[in-house]
């Protein structure tokens, strides 16, 4: 179907002459899933119902202690001081952001009276700006209201380059902040913004603290402010204990500003430990209600699920484990610096040896061998939200196949079963960081290739080292000095700008920049950049999501990477709960003023 | 004595500069970077990381970082965490409290364990009993305190379900049931802890009761027609109990060192799980914060062993 007919389709259904369902009905006759269907619609503008909830209580609180527990325990209260999701979840316990994200990557408003959009006048029409409605009865926990003031001020403090704030990334993009009343801000954008719902929207970035208690710890101060450990939020619990690196306790804000919310009357999160004890106390034991973050083989998570207490409940996200293919050759040294930008790599610059690479990632035992439900094979890079998923790709498995390849493109065996083309052995170094998942996939890996005649060294590193940002330490995952490496990418936004850009040819990493910046493969193609510089301004959503899809569809068929699966998140859930709606895109807790328990 | 107190405690400071000079080289050489997380989420610009680094110090070159700890630690200010930003001491006291109780009470366990087995094993040597807290004190101390700390929560919490295995600092009943909930929470780490104490203690106090039994004023005792019991306890235990206590002084820096894995084990949020998570988390202050209580807690206990020698004996003086 072309993008024309797709259109007149969707503009049927705003008009109301065809129905949401049968619109829906349609797409999944053409191939298309459910959600991809209702995120189409929701993209052009066609209002979804919100998100349901199996319980609606007529009265607030009642049910008791919530008791949930994080393996890596919560350092700080300060949402824009968080160093990873531990802090930015304990944080949205007491503070809250405009809009969350719902698992589809939808804008639910939250202290926001509405979610803006182009129909609604929200979101200006060359996306420069975007008008947000603020819900109007909001009291912080102190008794204060919250207002515009308070919006604009989380932008000042973020922007004081002496705060140190670590959320600073999406407001970079916000030129001014306009308060048009007391209750409605305009978010001014340097350039187009298709992605408007960047700021204050989400746990990791977008949660706001209150001006009357911050005011005067801006910049240098910062960490001085008493408020850093004693968060005073507009959230569903009030503050009452935390221990940095033990735990964080909340009660039931009786103010809160949904009717009937929260359910439980006191919250408490728990942390340190490891996964596997985590789940055991919420899936075999039942002492927990909540855990985040189970990184424990599948295995074991379906042992401890017969005990019925619990279960594992898995989050699709855009997540994925890959394998990247070095472009540049990290065993010549040029100007003091290995695998430069200035270098190509000697035998995998050669498109057949990286075609055959593609052939020898065995993702269907990797998937069902190793990862279980915590790992789905996929064929792209970029896999979610729906819309934005290439439909042109697949992996396949087949030595044969990648053996012909090789062997069309003059890569001859030697004596010793290894190819070598031009005089040069197909002998790579695949690295990854010390995981015993990774280990095993590199071992699946390494038996293909020893199929087709390449030999893959194997070196593991130490987490804490390959993921380090130590510009002097060699063995680190941005640094690259190996052929291969293997990793997962996170994508936090339900928007793919960000997570696209470590292609681009302007983040290549590299000595001058200390090696921080995201393309880790330095591969560079024009195209691409022109691609996603298009993206960043295009307003159309659909034209936009073809072009993530072309992207995509580049990096694949050029195997600038391998993608090998899919790392959705793995909550443990006890079969008490109910609405406990996990969202990939969001903190674990966005829709905790909704969750209850029989 | 009061001399070499103080000789021996003047030499504590540059061997405290020593430690902390070694120490610090380590934790600043050592691979890693408190902001590591950062790195890897791509919201997160790399200047941001950049800027922090450079705020918090950890560009300069290692001789200026180190002066400029000491410094601070001179004037008593232990910095603060690079991670929670929180300052250590604060950290540390909110922490100290917990390891506090779960120690003294292994502690308290053990010498109760060991000083009536011991006693009775050396009473009888070679006799059932002696023979079953033999083996039972060599399973002990063969067996590392994760090992029992996992085999405790298999048993107890997990086939039983008697014992919670997650320790919590703050509960929220009161009254009885509140110290009901804090012991019923703490018999696993403190058993654990405590048992793997005693074995090692009951070796100790058999051998030397063993040893102080065989002596004439024992028999001198005996011979004035004392009761059993009052020889027992007077005569033998009392002497035999001279090199346990300064088995006891030796061995708190050791008690602590195991904390740190069953604290983490059973989640007490106690100074030993803030030491591993702060090395994981490469936060240099607060290794450096705990790792010093620590070395400065083996020095004093040493000399206190010394000191108690002295005392308890004063056939052994210090010149």
């Amino acid at each position: 179907m072309e993008e024309r007919e797709l259109r007149a389709l969707v503009d049927r259904v705003k008009a109301g002459t065809l129905s949401r369902r049968r619109f829906v009905r349609m797409m999944v006759g053409l191939g298309l899933t459910a959600p991809m269907a209702a995120q189409m619609l929701a993209s052009a503008g066609v209002v979804e119902a919100q998100a349901k909830w199996t319980f609606n209580p007529t009265k607030r609180g009642g049910g008791g202690l919530v008791k949930t527990l994080w393996w890596q325990a919560p350092t700080l209260l300060n949402p824009h001081f968080a160093n990873g999701t531990k802090d930015q979840d304990a944080c949205r316990i007491f503070y809250e952001p405009l809009a969350s994200y719902d698992p589809d990557g939808n804008v639910i408003p939250v202290l926001a009276a509405e979610t803006p959009s182009l129909q609604n006048g929200g979101v200006a029409k060359d996306g420069m700006s975007v008008t947000w409605k603020l819900k109007k009865n909001v009291v912080w926990h102190d008794g204060k209201p919250f207002t515009a003031d308070d919006v604009v001020f989380n932008w000042e403090y973020v922007m004081d380059p002496a705060t140190a704030a670590v959320t600073i990334g999406p407001y970079r993009d916000v030129v001014r902040i306009d308060k048009l009343d007391s209750h409605t801000v305009k978010i001014v954008f340097k350039s187009p913004a298709p992605f408007w719902a960047a700021p204050f929207c989400g746990a990791a970035t977008g949660v706001i603290i209150p001006k009357h208690l911050f005011q005067a710890y801006k910049g240098d101060k910062s960490r001085e402010a008493p408020n850093n450990l004693k968060p005073v939020g507009t959230g569903p619990y009030k503050f009452v204990d935390f221990k940095p690196g033990d735990i964080v306790r909340g009660e039931i804000n009786p103010n809160y500003h949904v009717p009937n919310r929260p359910f439980f009357d006191q919250v408490e999160m728990k942390g340190g430990g490891d996964a596997v004890g985590a789940a055991r106390a919420v899936i075999q034991t039942g002492e927990y209600d909540f855990a985040w973050n189970l990184q424990v083989e599948d295995e074991i998570l379906k042992r401890l699920e017969q005990g019925g207490k619990g279960h594992a409940d898995i989050v699709p996200g855009g997540n994925i484990e890959h394998i990247q293919v070095n472009t540049t050759d990290p065993w010549t040294e040029v100007d003091g610096e290995r695998a430069s930008a200035k270098t190509k790599h000697p035998i995998l610059s050669d498109p057949a040896v990286r075609q055959a690479l593609n052939l020898l990632v065995d993702r269907g035992s990797i998937q069902e061998e190793i990862y279980g439900r915590t790992g789905i094979a996929t064929a792209n890079f970029l896999n979610a939200p729906s819309r934005f998923v290439s439909k042109n790709t697949k992996w396949e498995f087949n030595v044969e196949k990648a053996n012909q390849i090789l062997e069309a493109a003059g890569c001859k065996r030697g004596s010793d079963g290894v190819r070598a083309k031009d005089g040069k052995k197909l002998k790579f170094l695949y690295q990854t960081s010390i995981n015993p998942l990774r280990q095993k996939t590199q071992q699946i890996v390494k038996q293909a290739c020893a199929k087709a005649g390449i030999e893959l060294e194997l070196k593991s590193v130490t987490a804490n080292v390959f993921f380090a940002s130590d510009p002097a330490n060699p063995d680190t995952y941005s640094h690259f000095y190996a052929d291969l490496q293997m990793y997962t990418t996170t994508m936090t936004q339900p928007d793919p700008q960000r997570f696209m850009d470590q292609f681009t040819s302007w983040e290549v990493s590299g000595k001058d920049n200390k090696f921080a910046l995201t393309n880790k493969t330095r591969w560079r193609n024009e195209e691409y950049d022109r691609l996603w510089k298009a993206a960043e301004s295009e307003m159309d959503p659909v034209k936009r999501a073809a072009l993530f899809v072309k992207m995509n569809d580049l990096v694949i068929q050029n195997v600038v990477v391998i993608p090998v699966v899919l790392r959705p998140g793995v909550s443990g859930v006890s079969n008490r709960m109910r609405d406990v709606v996990q969202s990939g895109w969001d903190s674990n807790f966005w829709a905790l003023a909704y969750w209850s328990k029989t | 004595m009061s001399k070499y107190f103080l000789r021996r405690t003047l030499i504590l400071i540059p061997v405290l500069f020593g430690i902390s000079a070694i120490l610090f080289t380590i934790l600043v050489m050592a691979p890693g970077d408190p902001f590591e997380e950062l790195a890897t989420n791509p919201n997160v610009p790399p200047e941001v990381r950049m800027n922090l680094r450079a705020k918090f110090g950890l560009d300069d070159p290692l001789p200026v970082r180190y002066a400029r700890w000491v410094a601070s630690m001179v004037r008593g200010d232990w910095g603060f965490s690079f991670v929670s930003r929180v300052n250590v001491d604060t950290l540390i006291l909110q922490r100290l409290p917990t390891t506090l109780i779960v120690l003294g009470s292994a502690q308290l366990l053990a010498i109760l364990v060991a000083v009536p087995i011991g006693t009775y094993s050396a009473l009888r040597p070679y006799s059932i009993f002696d023979q079953i807290a033999t083996t039972l004190a060599f399973i002990g101390f063969s067996l590392p305190t994760f090992f029992t700390g996992l085999l405790f929560i298999l048993l107890l919490s997990i086939h039983l379900d008697w014992l919670p295995f997650i320790y919590r600092s703050d509960i929220s009943a009161t009254g009885w049931r509140w110290y009901w909930e804090h012991v019923r929470q703490a018999i696993m780490p403190v058993a654990v802890l405590g048992l793997a104490q005693a074995a090692s203690m009951t070796r100790f106090m058999r051998a030397a009761v063993l040893d102080v039994i065989r002596l004439d004023y024992v028999n001198t005792a005996r011979a004035k027609g004392l009761s059993e019991g009052v020889t027992l306890v007077k005569h033998v235990v009392r002497n035999a109990l001279i090199p346990v206590v300064t088995l006891v002084a030796i061995q708190i820096p050791t008690i602590f060192g195991g904390a740190i894995v069953t604290e983490q084990i059973f989640r007490v949020p106690g100074i030993g799980s803030l030491l591993i998570t702060s090395i994981l988390a490469n936060d240099t202050p607060v290794v450096m914060a705990v790792t010093f209580i620590f070395s400065v807690l083996v020095l004093l206990s040493s000399l206190a062993a010394d000191m108690l020698y002295a005392w308890l004996d004063p056939r052994i003086s210090y010149r």
